[in-house]
């Protein structure tokens, strides 16, 4: 490897020997994409990263009602904050590791719930027929509602008394004759995880249905020729066609899904019931409970490791059965 | 050439960005600025009236008039009760907060811990007219004994049993229970097809942590031990919780539903349609106003007391009421002292206090006739004789938070019908204590 990077040499190709004296060529040709990259960097660094930092930092804090007014003075905690959450035998770290696994349990559900709705939609609308149109726009409507809008109607609609589903499932169907509970209590699981998939699978239909354009509609035709039906072409044609879609797609329906603070939030309040007690809402309520900001950051950061952990392990997983594919 | 000037360009602009990224922050700070000359400070009031717009109808009159003497614009911003502290607390960490706040008196002495607020000290209330002026019970809940208060009370409170006298009259009960067993017996009547005998906030933990400390007292239980350290998981606290909760689980005179209540409004406007007899609560008038509810058919009294000499505390209601605070990085401290001098002025104070049917929390406010009705002297004899101030100790607002919100859960269990202990009702104590220690 010859790295000739001197001005003569640069000015030999063919460049001002002005500007060739001041930035050695290689150098130049690698840092042009860094430079354009440049505001992006910047930027991501201030929104996310120095919050993030300032997370991590706070987390190792004795950060309480003494000391929020005046961050500079909270001693330091050392690992107190991370032994507390960790420990599952105090009211604390039991409550924590609940909510982490039930919200294993939502994200395992809703991300599969979305994908198969999305994927259904998707595959079902990519023959052409009259109104397809009008139903992809409609398909996205929830998706394209502001969050706060789209959920705050569902809890009206959810309410005992006056709620829409309860007028439907009593008044009007009498389906049940108690009125059930859908904001508290054992229902509030289903309600969330029903709204939550009718706010995100749009999002799992646009990716697979922009996916679809890209599976070639001749190997269709040559599969059917061969005597291929629709289900036989649909798992031999289409999905492994979709694989590099859906590998991104789940993982980030994953993420989305693990760390989904506002559809819990506008739909409960700032308390959700036990029963629907996400790990987000959870980690805000507890440091708003007891103003224990560092003990909430510290949980904060566990989340945030493990989500490194499933990304990491999720993106090798699935790259290597590409590899062997 | 023209790939370095790229990159200077991209450089610059990059930095522009980051300094205009930096510069936005300005205008926030303190949430007031000056505009030709004026200043504006802005101010959170809490939830008094029966809606947020309403609040601000009642208000808006009054810092007109404020403007008028000052020259001040007060941006005013009513905040939800169930957001209130959350704000008050993310303002205080952040640094970014309104000028002027209301707080619940409740919590003075918790936020007064984390030093956010401006202390009153005594050439501050020297200014507001002296301390003499304000009623010795409501400038005792600004904050911890012995320090400078942390707020000046604008509005006094206290909790009272609400009832709705042609209901009772249709009932047959000639008066307003005594005893805990005569508001039972009278609920039960009062229970019929679509009306319930009384209403609760049921998923308000503020509303569910000031009854548990009143029911709490009532069978003899301290929420903290003399020291300041919180001792929750008694079994009188859970007797008293139950004793609350037993409403709805055992005698059946509370609306199942009342367990999704949660905004602070729902349970009052049960109360004022006539869907609920009953309602144990603050002062209500805005509300009844607003309904239509007709006067005569509307009468307060007391919460019953327990039994004379049993282990229990004589205690039916707690030195409730709203403290105005400034806060300490204000940029506009004249202007906010000025604002907290006319808030406790004997106009205000009269024009407000009648308006939201709370009572005048300055001494030479109370000429005024309006303050001479039968609801606003049962109120004061409350205060008076058998309120007692919830503890003024640094954890209040985590025991209001930490104990509510464990009964909002504790109600949509009974609410779903399942029993409820005793035991279920301390173990649900004994976690929210260990969070209060093991947090703090």
């Amino acid at each position: 490897m010859v790295t000739s990077t001197t001005p003569r040499d640069g000015a030999g190709r063919g460049w001002p020997v002005r500007a060739a004296g001041l930035i050695p060529v290689r150098l130049r040709r690698i840092g042009l994409p860094y430079l354009l990259i440049l505001p992006a960097i910047v930027l991501e660094l201030l929104i996310h990263l120095v919050p993030m930092l300032i997370g991590i930092w706070m987390s190792f804090l004795r950060l309480t009602q003494f000391f929020i007014a005046n961050w500079s003075a909270a001693p330091s905690a050392g690992l107190a904050n991370y032994r507390v959450a960790l420990d599952v035998n105090t009211a604390v770290g039991g409550s924590l590791l609940r909510s982490f696994l039930l919200t294993v349990v939502f994200t395992a559900l809703a991300v599969g719930l979305s994908w198969l709705l999305g994927a259904a939609a998707a595959v079902l609308m990519q023959g052409s027929f009259r109104g397809r149109g009008l139903l992809r726009a409609l398909f996205l409507v929830p998706y394209a509602l502001p969050v706060y809008a789209g959920v705050i109607t569902w809890s009206f609609l959810l309410q005992r008394d006056t709620g829409l589903v309860n007028h439907l499932l009593v008044d009007q169907f009498g389906l049940v004759d108690e009125r059930p509970f859908w904001l508290i209590g054992d229902n509030s699981f289903v309600s969330l995880l029903v709204v939550y998939v009718w706010r995100i699978w749009p999002f799992a239909f646009l990716v697979l249905m922009a996916g679809l354009q890209n599976v070639p509609e001749d190997l269709h035709e040559a599969a059917a020729i061969d005597g291929a039906g629709w289900w036989r072409r649909l798992g031999s044609i289409t999905m492994p066609l979709l694989r590099p879609i859906n590998q991104v797609l789940v993982l980030v329906l994953f993420l989305w899904t693990f760390n989904d603070f506002n559809t819990p939030y506008v739909l409960f309040g700032k308390s959700a019931p036990e029963q629907a007690d996400l790990i987000s809402i959870h980690i805000y309520q507890s440091s708003f409970v007891t103003w224990n900001f560092g003990s909430g950051s510290a949980m904060s950061v566990l989340l945030l490791l493990f989500l490194l952990a499933v990304t990491a392990v999720y993106l090798v997983a699935t790259s290597r059965r590409r590899d062997h594919a | 050439m023209r790939i370095r000037k790229l990159g200077y360009m991209a450089v610059a602009g990059a930095l522009a960005l980051a300094a205009t990224a930096c510069g936005g922050d300005e205008g926030g700070t303190g949430g007031g600025g000056s505009a030709g000359g004026a200043t504006t400070i802005t101010y959170w009031a809490s939830n008094q009236g029966t809606s947020l717009e309403s609040d601000k109808q009642v208000l808006q009159p009054e810092l007109d008039r404020f403007k008028q003497e000052t020259g001040i614009t007060v941006q005013v911003e009513v905040v939800p009760w169930s957001d209130l502290l959350n704000r008050i607390l993310a303002a205080t960490t952040s640094g970014q907060g309104p000028d002027v706040v209301n707080i619940g008196n409740t919590w003075s002495a918790s936020l007064q811990a984390t030093g956010a607020f401006l202390p009153f000290d005594d050439q501050a209330l020297t200014g507001l007219g002296g301390k003499e002026r304000f009623l010795g019970p409501s400038l005792a809940a600004t904050g911890a004994a012995g320090q400078p208060p942390a707020a000046v009370p604008i509005y006094g409170m206290t909790y009272g049993l609400h009832y709705n006298k042609r209901l009772f009259r249709e009932a047959g009960i000639a008066e307003p229970p005594k005893t805990w067993d005569e508001l039972i017996a009278a609920g039960k009547k009062l229970t019929t097809d679509g009306r319930w005998g009384l209403a609760v906030e049921g998923a308000s933990a503020t509303e569910n942590a000031h009854h548990a400390f009143i029911f709490g007292r009532q069978q003899g239980a301290q929420p903290f031990d003399p020291s300041g350290k919180p001792q929750f998981a008694s079994p009188q606290f859970a007797a008293g919780i139950k004793q609350y909760l037993d409403l709805m689980a055992v005698h059946k005179i509370v609306n199942p539903s009342n367990a999704e209540y949660a905004n602070g409004t729902e349970a009052v406007q049960d109360f004022v349609t006539g869907k609920a007899a009953m309602l144990m609560w603050q002062s209500i008038a805005t509300s009844l106003k607003e309904s239509g509810m007709p006067e005569e058919d509307y009468g307060l009294a007391p919460i019953p007391l327990p039994a004379a000499g049993g282990a229990g505390a004589q205690v039916n209601g707690f030195v409730a009421g709203i403290n105005l605070a400034v806060f300490k990085n204000t940029e506009h401290k004249d202007a906010a002292l000025q604002f907290a001098k006319f808030m406790t002025s004997k106009q205000t104070q009269q024009t407000l206090n009648k308006a939201y049917g709370s009572l005048p929390t300055v001494q030479d406010a109370y000429d005024d006739p309006a303050f001479e009705t039968p609801v606003i002297k049962t109120f004061q004899q409350i205060l008076g004789t058998t309120a007692e101030p919830l503890p003024q100790v640094p954890e209040e607002s985590q025991f209001e938070t930490l104990v509510g919100t464990a009964m909002n859960g504790l109600f949509a269990k009974v609410a779903a019908g399942d029993p409820v202990s005793v035991e279920d009702v301390t173990a649900e104590l004994a976690d929210a204590n260990q969070q209060m220690t093991t947090g703090g």
